[in-house]
């Protein structure tokens, strides 16, 4: 889909021949995200939309009265500083705390926290030119300790987590921006180009805010000193009561919370450790817990727990994709004490046919239907979002038929052993991913079907301690690629794709020199992708930009530089009274104020 | 008794020594790093994390970081944890009170049913009640605590929905309340452990038992005219129990960190539970600080069930 196809779309829109809902959808299906939908409908006039049936209601009349609200996160959370922040766990236990200016809902639009409203260019704050946000922030809010929330906050918070000394893990958001503060209620955050992104710091889990007048001690090389690393004081819904790290963080309510009527719960407690299945029982059989987040349990379980439980699933859609890389370079040579190095080219996944192949021996179907269930989505895409952003170019199809065709008339004869050959070189992968009962389940499908064509497949599985860490000496880590064939998930922790999808660049691919650290493993190089990329960097018209992408997605898809298996859904269990708004653009306690439990 | 008590404890030293070097050098040549959760998040720049590994130390050489680590220690300083920068001892503080409680308790109720149990068995050799003893003992030997605790799970919370089996370490109710929700939850956890553990302590009392009962001296006591009940109770249990107390003491060291998977599978907040953590998290100054601990207790107490040994048993004399 190009540009002028875009534009009749939103055209349609505004006619009233296309409603809202169906563009975002089409959009989701071309490999956009939601958010970026919706932008695009803003930039061309059209307002936000007017809150639907299916957005969450929140009924309780007043604060408080709800009880305690028991949450377990499997991975207990180690520490409360959201600039500190290692995985989801750690953002999730501090949003309990602490809030930022905005938040994403499911649909993938902003919606205020301690912003008073969400800039865009008729209320002016956002600059034509894309180089500025200004942000106007809610007048009346007040710190758990009775200080009061201005701008000088904001403004801190900027300074701390850019100061590379102090080693947080948002400075990626912090470092290219500079903040201003305008007036006591108002800052402007000034971009040195024009950012079509905006809504990166100060937003979601990324963009929480701590207070200026107990951090400011403690910048840079003491930011981990600051007692209040362990005692946040922040704005949110729940004060702090206690924390024993990896157990458990309890809250009680904030009696001051700047928006009426919430919270409903007078506690909430967030208890850590287990593992995932147990989590999945204490909530959903037992109900001994309210929610429990990230249920890695295979679907078959789920739905058996569910049977006559008092709890549910909850399936929320977001960007996360499985999927099998594409080895670009030689693993089995080595250059200068470097093995897949970018020098060398793999001498049979370079050949097209043997990719194709490759493709169309992923049984993607049986990979959903009898491994990961509802929590898995078959795709042939690398950049889903929810169901409304996903290309329609792509389709992905199971032939075992079709992989020996193309394999035969592209010259790999089967030898006496089976196994295809083509000028002395038969067709061997080594095939690696991390310790993991569905993905060890997906490999032997893969394994099996790749079989029937003449490819001999060996199958390795890393501890995922040992395959996730940025380890320099260790060769087995996801980062090295030291084999042909690897799977895991990216995850997408953005709404926006820019982030996403620089994992295919040429200046990210991952080598010695960079200690392994650039995101591009495959070591995939192509010029059409590199400007494409650079392009929508700065690229304001949010329609010119979706159609980028997708022509990006289609090019790394299309190529076969990475087989997509299955689209992970974030799945949570709830407890059948709990009414939570869960956002797969945010973290499971993004909207935590708003949770409630019928009566 | 004295030159024992000096030797010994001078050769202890070096052998604490010797294994915290063991120790330190396995896990710096571990891999995995404590850092790891960063690398598949697109959002941290590699410069994070390398800052990170400068700022905490993990790119010098082994050698710099164990005499770091070591010069701590002697001033009685922890460290801190990577994962949490929290005092390395506050965090062992926080979990110890459930631990000692949870594994205390256990091994109290093993004492409380091994030891009358294997008496009477021994008192009755090879009658019914022995060979149901005895079977129960080897049962709850060879099953493993995870798959007793899971079972007890399966039957208690969710078939009968009589107990909770997620533990929590602060229930906020107060008096009787309070000490009854605390019972509800440690039943299960407790009973587990207690099996597992006097299954062992069954049999072992059971043969100490035998081979008193067999000396002249019980049938002396018989012949005078004393009760069966006085002469089992006054003078047979006493002297049978003297390696079963060694024992006793020798097992005591687990307390500390010893229930791993049944921490697991309760979500107890013990000082089993952060050792795990820590391990899979690479969190290095907590897993030294527990396995230290844990290899000086291991240490002292063998010291002192050697000591207690000497002085309840008279026929022994150390030099």
């Amino acid at each position: 889909m190009d540009e002028k196809a875009l534009r009749g779309l939103i055209a349609d829109v505004k006619d009233g021949k296309l409603s809202r809902r169906s563009f975002v959808h089409r959009m989701v299906a071309l490999g956009l995200t939601a958010p970026m939908a919706t932008q695009m409908l803003t930039w061309s006039g059209l307002p936000a939309a007017a809150a639907s049936e299916e957005k969450f209601k929140y009924k309780p009349t007043k604060r408080g009265g709800g009880g305690p609200l028991k949450v377990l996160w499997w991975q207990g959370a180690t520490l409360l500083n959201p600039h500190f922040a290692i995985g989801t766990k750690d953002q999730d236990a501090s949003r309990i705390f602490y809030e930022p200016l905005a938040g994403w809902d499911p649909d993938g639009d902003l919606f205020p926290v301690l912003a008073a409203e969400i800039p865009s260019r008729e209320n002016g704050g956002l600059a034509a030119d894309g180089k500025s946000v200004t942000w106007k922030l809610k007048r009346g809010v007040t710190w758990h300790d009775g200080k009061p929330f201005s701008a000088d906050d904001v403004v801190f918070n900027w300074e701390y987590a850019s100061d590379p000394a102090s080693a947080c893990v948002t400075i990626g958001s912090y470092k290219d921006v500079k903040v201003e503060k305008v007036d006591d209620y108002t800052v402007k955050v000034i971009f040195d180009k024009p950012t079509p992104f905006w809504a990166d710091a100060f937003v979601g889990a990324r963009g929480m805010i701590i207070p200026k007048h107990l951090y400011a001690d403690y910048k840079g090389d003491k930011s981990r000193d600051a007692p209040t690393n362990l005692k946040p004081v922040g704005t949110g819904p729940y004060k702090f009561v206690d924390f024993k790290p990896g157990d458990i963080v309890r809250g009680e309510i904030n009696t001051n919370y700047h928006i009426e009527n919430r919270p409903h719960f007078d506690t909430i407690e967030f208890k850590g450790g287990g593992d995932a299945v147990s989590a999945a029982r204490a909530v959903i059989q037992t109900g001994e817990f309210d929610f429990a987040w990230n249920m890695q349990v295979e679907d078959e379980i789920l739905q058996r727990l569910e049977k006559g439980g008092k709890g549910k699933a909850l399936i929320t859609a977001s960007g996360n994709i499985e999927h099998i890389q594409l080895n670009n370079t030689d693993p089995w040579t080595e250059v200068d004490g470097e093995r897949a190095s970018a020098k060398t080219k793999h001498p049979l996944l370079t050949d097209k046919a043997v990719r194709q192949a490759l493709g169309l021996l992923v049984d993607r179907g049986s990979v959903e239907q009898h491994i990961y269930g509802r929590t898995g989505i078959a795709t042939a895409n690398f950049l889903n979002n929810p169901e409304r952003v996903r290309s329609k170019n792509m389709k992905w199809e199971f032939n075992v038929e079709k992989a020996n065709s193309i394999l035969e008339a592209a010259g790999w004869k089967k030898g006496p052993d089976g196994i295809r050959a083509k000028d002395g070189k038969k067709l061997k992968f080594v095939y690696q991913t991390s310790v993991n009962t569905p993905r060890q389940k997906t490999q032997a499908i893969v394994k099996q079907a790749a079989q029937k064509a003449g490819i001999d497949m060996e199958l390795k599985s890393v501890t995922a301690s040992v395959f996730f860490s940025s380890d320099v000496a260790n060769p087995d880590t996801y980062s090295h690629f030291y084999c042909d064939l690897q799977m895991y998930t990216t995850t997408m922790t953005q709404p926006d794709a820019g982030t996403f999808m620089n994992q295919f660049t040429t200046a990210e691919i991952a080598t010695k020199e960079n200690k392994w650290q650039g995101r591009n493993i495959t070591r995939w190089s192509n010029a059409e992708y590199d400007k494409l990329h650079k392009d929508s960097e700065g690229e304001l018209d949010p329609v010119k930009r979706s159609a980028m992408f997708i022509r990006m997605n289609d090019l790394v898809c299309g190529d076969n530089n990475v087989i997509p298996v299955v689209y992970r859904p974030r799945v949570a269990a709830i407890h059948g009274k709990l009414k939570a708004d869960i956002s797969g653009w945010d973290t499971d306690m993004g909207n935590l104020k708003e949770w409630y439990r019928e009566a | 008794m004295g030159h024992y008590l000096l030797r010994r404890l001078l050769i202890a030293i070096p052998s604490i020594l010797g294994i915290s070097v063991i120790l330190f050098t396995v896990l710096a040549l571990a891999p995995g790093d404590p850092f790891e959760e960063l690398a598949t998040n697109p959002n941290v720049p590699a410069e994070v994390r390398e800052m990170l590994r400068q700022k905490f130390g993990l790119d010098d050489p082994v050698a710099v970081r164990y005499f770091r680590w070591l010069a701590a220690m002697a001033q009685g300083n922890f460290g801190f944890s990577f994962a949490s920068r929290i005092d390395v001892g506050t965090l062992i503080m926080q979990r110890l009170p459930v631990t000692l409680l949870i594994i205390g308790l256990a091994q109290l109720l093993a004492l409380f049913i091994a030891i009358p149990i294997g008496v009477y068995a021994a008192t009755r050799p090879y009658s019914i009640f022995d060979q149901i003893a005895s079977t129960f003992a080897f049962v709850g030997f060879s099953l493993p605590p995870f798959f007793t605790g899971l079972l007890l799970i399966l039957v208690f919370s969710i078939q009968f929905d009589w107990l909770p089996f997620v533990y929590r370490a602060d229930i906020d109710a107060t008096g009787w309340r309070w000490f009854w929700e605390h019972v509800r939850q440690a039943i299960m956890p407790v009973s587990v452990l207690a099996l597992f553990l006097a299954a062992s302590l069954t049999r072992y009392v059971r043969s100490s038992v035998l081979d008193v009962i067999r000396l002249d001296y019980v049938t002396t006591a018989r012949a005078k005219g004393l009760g069966e009940r006085v002469v089992i109770t006054k003078h047979v249990v006493r002297n049978a129990l003297i390696p079963v107390v060694t024992l006793v003491f020798l097992q005591l060291p687990a307390l500390f960190g010893g229930a791993i998977v049944t921490e697991q599978i309760f979500r107890i907040p013990g000082i089993g539970s952060l050792l795990i953590s820590a391990i899979l998290a690479n969190d290095t100054p907590v897993v030294m600080a527990v396995t230290f601990v844990s290899a000086i207790l291991v240490v002292l107490f063998n010291l002192i069930a050697d000591i207690l040994y000497g002085w309840l048993d008279p026929r022994i004399s150390y030099g």
